[in-house]
């Protein structure tokens, strides 16, 4: 079959309809776990079916895709997404994060400011914040209706207790605009504070688990915490030792078999742009990168 | 110095070639044909198309030979491909009462109207490896025998007429597809039946099998079980009449359960149901002890916390393609998160020697 057998996107325009529909309910209660009926992608459960729906459904031929993994656009599936939108949408794509007017990601959110007009797409693994403290859709759903959210602030609480800090260090959960406890996706912590008052529109797509949630621009988000335990973003204590970057967000690589580390952004884009510019990090003086 | 690996794009190409060529295997073994699969693999075509919920065995032998005979790899070729297919609407309710017999069996009476018909069946085989099937063996041919059409009215009938079976409310009401609709507890039986066929074999298999060792025991006999083709009939506006579109091969398993009563009924025999496409009879007899557990609440029974017996549990879990997709999802990179954890355990354990060391002094 060749690709012209299939629709603009993929998915048919029903389908997109009825995920449109999704979205726009999602946006109009931000925080709030609408379903939908996610389709089988040609693509596994777990990969991002639930972005990639999103992203079709969001697409139209003028867009700049751009499509990250961990921060990167050249990790494999952030490739092979890129890839399958080239072929079913023939959009432009771009890994310029201010040139992209769609942005799909998985883990991340970009180091560069968004804008008002752009998309941010997150791929969902589980999108129940309440999941591992009560396993019963049934009865996470009348939590989240009766706003009844003791049982995490007593998790956060024994965490505390048993290690003196909030033992969760990615897909921390946050409170949108006082309401619906929602789970931001696995982004670490550190990202939590751009998720709150962010001039882009930031849409969450959970294939497997058949959710869809939402938050419209500048909408109030804030992470769970304690006044005497307030929350903390958190960050390797090092300098992009490429760009020199201080307050991006770092990966570690092992570079031998003596213990020895570099530090480096996570977002490649951030850091080549900045090299670019001129910045140079600790192992980068002066030559290309 | 390190340079981030770039790359991606061409290692995901070289791989895609790599097995394209392990596929085919040795080029001296002549290819296998989808017509060789299809007629020779029938049992594998036939569960690729029952959980792929799309029947067509041409297209399951050709999703199995690409998957290189990896069920579940196949089953899922077929439901990314059926997810696609328009729907131009929805066919009669099959009359499984007018099947094509090729296989009739019931535990529970030694004859009925319509007799006992074993069947293309593995079940009274010695299983012996058959060294001859490795030679280029003969082309086996069956005794044969002229029958009438055989009227074979469903055994739990019979019963039903007097009054020993629960009743089963009939209803016209369209039910909800759980192809187009998002999965919603608490789920009716209808929706459960329709995650239950498409379930995964191995995984309804366990859990039917967890019924019978205990864990929410239900006493089931097999009232009926038959396997044959039936009519598939669409009602078409413009005519105005239903017209036969094709066949399709089911296979029907129907339980006897043993009986409750409460104050306003007499004790009575409860009922459990499997309906999958193709030969399948595994699953059929699996999905109707199963789907017997989960009606505990509607029948008055207690929950006794089997894993069987929740709803929840069982059909959030028997998607091969959930949870094969989401299973395998954490071999793809995690280093973001990794690195956040990194960080607090570091920070964790400082937190705890610092504590220790003035705990010691």
């Amino acid at each position: 079959m060749t690709d012209q057998a299939y629709n603009f996107a993929y998915l048919d325009e029903a389908t997109k309809r009825m995920i449109r529909r999704a979205l726009l309910k999602g946006l109009a209660i931000p925080g709030y776990q609408v379903p939908f009926a996610s389709r089988e992608m040609p693509m596994p459960y777990g990969w991002g079916t639930g972005g990639v729906q999103v992203t079709a459904a969001c697409l139209t031929p003028e867009d700049t895709l751009k499509v990250i993994d961990q921060g990167a656009d050249d990790t494999t599936n952030a490739v092979s997404i890129r890839k399958f939108f080239e072929r079913t949408a023939e959009v432009a794509t771009s890994e310029n994060t201010s040139e992209a007017t769609i942005i799909q990601t998985r883990h991340r959110i970009p180091e560069v400011p968004l804008c008002e007009g752009q998309i941010l797409v997150y791929q969902v693994p589980i999108p129940e914040p309440l999941r591992f403290l009560e396993p019963r859709e049934s009865e996470t759903r009348k939590m989240h209706a009766l706003s009844e959210y003791g049982l995490m602030h007593v998790k956060l609480y024994e965490d505390i207790a048993r290690h003196g800090a909030i033992a969760t260090a990615y897909a921390y959960p946050v409170k949108v605009e006082g309401h619906y406890v929602m789970d931001p996706s696995p982004i670490p912590k550190f990202d939590n504070p751009k998720l709150s008052d962010n001039a882009a529109i930031q849409l969450f797509g959970a294939g497997r688990e058949q959710r869809i949630y939402a938050l419209p621009p500048y909408t109030q988000v804030v992470s769970l915490d304690f006044e005497d335990h307030p929350f903390e973003p958190s960050k390797a204590d090092h300098a992009c030792d490429l760009c020199g970057a201080e307050t991006s967000y770092l990966d570690e690589v092992i570079t031998d078999d003596q213990g020895s580390r570099m530090f480096v952004c996570s977002d490649t884009n951030y850091c080549t742009t900045r090299q670019d510019a001129g910045h140079m990090g600790r192992l980068n003086q002066g030559e290309p990168a | 110095m390190y340079v981030a690996t770039k790359g991606g794009e061409r290692a995901i190409d070289a791989a895609h070639q790599w097995l394209a060529e392990e596929r085919r295997g040795d080029p001296s073994v002549p290819d296998l044909s989808i017509p060789q699969i299809r007629e020779q693999m029938k049992l594998a075509v036939d569960r690729v198309m029952a959980e792929g919920s799309l029947y067509d065995p041409d297209l399951a032998a050709l999703a199995i030979k690409q998957a290189r005979g990896d069920l579940i790899e196949a089953i899922f070729l077929l439901r990314a491909y059926r997810t696609t297919l328009p729907r131009f609407g929805a066919s009669a309710p099959v009359d499984t009462d007018r099947m094509d017999i090729t296989r009739r069996i019931s535990a529970t009476f030694k004859d009925a109207p319509g007799g006992q018909i074993l069947g293309p069946t593995f079940d009274y085989t010695h299983r012996l490896l058959n060294f001859t099937l490795m030679a280029n063996g003969d082309v086996p041919s069956a005794q044969r025998k002229e029958s009438a059409p055989i009227e074979a009215p469903h055994i739990l009938s019979l019963l039903d007429r007097d009054g020993l079976m629960e009743p089963l409310p009939a209803s016209d009401e369209t039910p909800r597809d759980l192809t187009r609709e998002p999965l919603e507890m608490p789920a009716d039986r209808p929706l459960r039946l329709q995650a239950l066929t498409r379930g995964d074999e191995g995984f309804v298999l366990s859990m039917a099998y967890s019924t019978q060792r205990g864990y929410g025991r239900t006493h089931p006999f097999v009232g009926e079980l038959r396997i044959g083709t039936c009519a598939v009939e669409m009602e078409i506006p413009e005519l105005g009449f239903a017209v036969d579109i094709g066949e399709i091969e089911l296979t029907e398993c129907e339980t006897v359960n043993q009986f409750t009563g409460s104050k306003t009924q007499p004790p009575q025999f409860t009922r459990g149901y499997g309906l999958v496409m193709g030969q399948t009879e595994r699953k059929a007899i699996s999905m109707s002890l199963v789907d017997r557990a989960l009606r505990w609440e509607e029948l008055g029974e207690d929950d006794t916390g089997a894993p069987a017996q929740d709803a929840e549990f069982v059909l959030y879990h028997c998607d091969n393609i959930q949870a094969t997709g989401f299973l395998e999802h954490i071999k793809l990179p995690h280093y973001v998160d990794f690195q956040s954890e990194l960080e607090l355990i570091r920070k964790i354990r400082r937190d705890a020697e610092t504590a220790m060391q003035e705990a010691a002094e």
